[in-house]
């Protein structure tokens, strides 16, 4: 490690608030890990004491002090993923990869974690491998998912957040649109009404992005009506968005899911719900 | 200067003191164990509680972080802070029985049971240790690793740190190493010797010379011929 990484890294954080968390980020993206040379060498560089960065390594979980496998599997763990079976899940990761989590396979191809919640917990039991996304993974699933991974397939990358599949509620036909990706995913095709006029919109399938292409140029702030590009029945129902009072248009998420979106451009007050047995999603009261 | 009401009475302080410090200059007594003077207050372990507000909206601060503000009142002693301060007391006693300074406390604030299980552990994680290191000495040798149960106090990849200055430091001040307790009874937990005036030292005969660390102890001053 005599190359200038490590202090180059340094020199673009450089008094910018917080930038220890993006340091330590990058050198381990660099190194795979964070080896202690590197980390007495930011010391150095940053004026930070050495124990202080040691408590900031050692505090966050993405962090690793150890040498990591070639590519990294993710369990989530939390609560969603865990009553929907990610114990049987992460015990036949371990089974196939013959290690504990926090482990690496002896061939260092593979290294094991278990994680508490990767947001995505209507898409539940997940396993993110190389930063992949698996959702609804069945206990079948997982040695497929590890052969793929060894041969150097995967799903498509979301760096972002989880693609969802959407349907109409009404119609039941699938809106996503693999014609017209957006970040590398197929984009969930709407139609949108405003000003008289009907065009169609294409929206980010990842969630929690809002990336929008297509439409008529619409200000921020106006309303707008949303309908199903399919049935061109309209997508809003009585649900008021929390954040802004517009009406919500509601669409399926076809992993069990309900998809909110605020009809105000520009508004983020859309959410996803889980479905709950026996209650309706209109019944539910809001979290505010 | 902020005038505020502790136990009914009214204290005028300068602003930015601690509550802590405003009930000290009344004289009034607020036990505390990870407060140190000289050191940055740090909230850590909870012993300094009082109540502030009234009725319903009255809720438990540590004084030793809480700063005073103007009509602020505070009790020091009513039934809910006493309650707290004892689990709080029996909670850092169970992590740490072999700390002089807890047993004194408990002792002290009448802790008489023992209701969760004894740990053992030799750090009960107050950061007066780091606090001392980076802010007395200069040093910032220690510091916190980890994270909720795997939380630990030490020096960076566990090996000698190369700015530690040798001072000790951080020993002198740690309330569960400095003092070690020999508590002559594991299975109760609390000894209370010291705070009793009759130590099981007195009657237990292996105990006889070694006796702790209480200078003068009363039990070795009452045996004395
Ligand atoms: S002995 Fe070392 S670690 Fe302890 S206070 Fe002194 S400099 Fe810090
Ligand atoms: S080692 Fe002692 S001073 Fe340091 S945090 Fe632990 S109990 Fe406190
Ligand atoms: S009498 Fe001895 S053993 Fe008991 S609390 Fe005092 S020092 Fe500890
Ligand atoms: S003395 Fe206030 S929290 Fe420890």
């Amino acid at each position: 490690m005599d190359d200038q990484t490590v202090e180059k890294i340094v020199a673009e954080h450089q008094g910018s608030l917080g930038g220890m968390l993006s340091i330590l980020s990058e050198v381990q993206e660099k190194y795979g890990y964070l080896p202690q040379d590197a980390l007495r060498r930011v010391a150095v560089a940053t004026g930070v004491s050495l124990a202080d960065i040691y408590g900031v390594a050692t505090f966050y979980r993405a962090y690793s002090l150890k040498p990591r496998g070639k590519h990294l599997v993710s369990a989530c763990l939390g609560t969603a993923c865990h009553v929907r079976g990610a114990p049987r899940i992460a015990d036949e990761l371990c089974r196939h990869l013959g290690i504990q989590p926090g482990e690496t396979t002896a061939d260092n191809e593979f290294t094991l974690e278990t994680v508490n919640c990767l947001g995505g917990c209507a898409l539940g039991p997940i396993v993110v491998v190389d930063g992949r996304c698996y959702s609804n993974v069945q206990k079948g699933k997982v040695a497929e998912i590890l052969r793929r991974t060894r041969a150097g397939l995967g799903e498509p990358r979301a760096e972002h957040g989880f693609p969802l599949t959407i349907r109409c509620p009404h119609c039941r036909q699938s809106l996503m649109d693999p014609a017209h990706p957006i970040e590398g995913v197929p984009s969930i095709q709407l139609t949108v009404c405003w000003n008289g006029s009907r065009q169609t919109l294409h929206l980010s399938s990842l969630h929690g992005r809002q990336q929008v292409s297509g439409g008529p140029e619409i200000p921020a702030g106006s309303i707008v009506g949303l309908a199903c590009p399919l049935c061109r029945r309209d997508l809003t129902d009585d649900a008021i968005c929390p954040e802004c009072g517009a009406d919500l248009a509601r669409v399926r998420v076809e992993e069990g899911a309900t998809l909110t979106i605020c009809t105000r451009r520009g508004c983020r007050g859309g959410r996803l719900d889980l479905d709950i047995p026996g209650v309706e999603a209109a019944d539910r009261p809001s979290q505010e | 200067m902020i005038t505020l009401t502790i136990n009914g009475l009214d204290v005028t302080v300068e602003k930015g003191t601690t509550v802590l410090e405003a009930a000290k200059f009344l004289g009034f007594p607020i036990p505390t164990l990870c407060h140190m003077e000289g050191l940055t207050p740090y909230g850590a372990c909870r012993l300094c509680v009082v109540e502030i507000g009234a009725g319903s909206a009255a809720k438990l601060v540590t004084s030793c972080t809480y700063p005073a503000e103007p009509g602020l009142k505070v009790r020091t002693a009513s039934a809910r802070v006493v309650r707290a301060r004892k689990m709080i007391l029996e909670l850092l006693l169970a992590s740490c029985p072999q700390s002089k300074t807890i047993q004194d406390l408990a002792s002290k604030h009448e802790v008489t049971q023992q209701r969760f299980r004894q740990e053992h552990e030799d750090c009960i994680l107050c950061g007066r240790c780091v606090h001392m290191c980076e802010e007395q000495m200069m040093a910032k040798a220690i510091g916190f690793r980890g994270r909720g149960q795997n939380r630990s106090i030490g020096t960076p990849f566990d090996v000698p740190s190369e700015v530690c200055r040798q001072c000790g430091g951080c020993m002198y001040v740690c309330p569960a190493c400095s003092l070690r307790c020999t508590y002559t009874e594991p299975q109760k937990a609390i000894c209370g010797g010291c705070a009793n005036l009759s130590p099981p030292c007195l009657e237990k005969d292996p105990f006889n010379d070694m006796m702790c660390y209480m200078d003068p102890c009363v039990a070795c001053e009452i045996k004395k011929p």
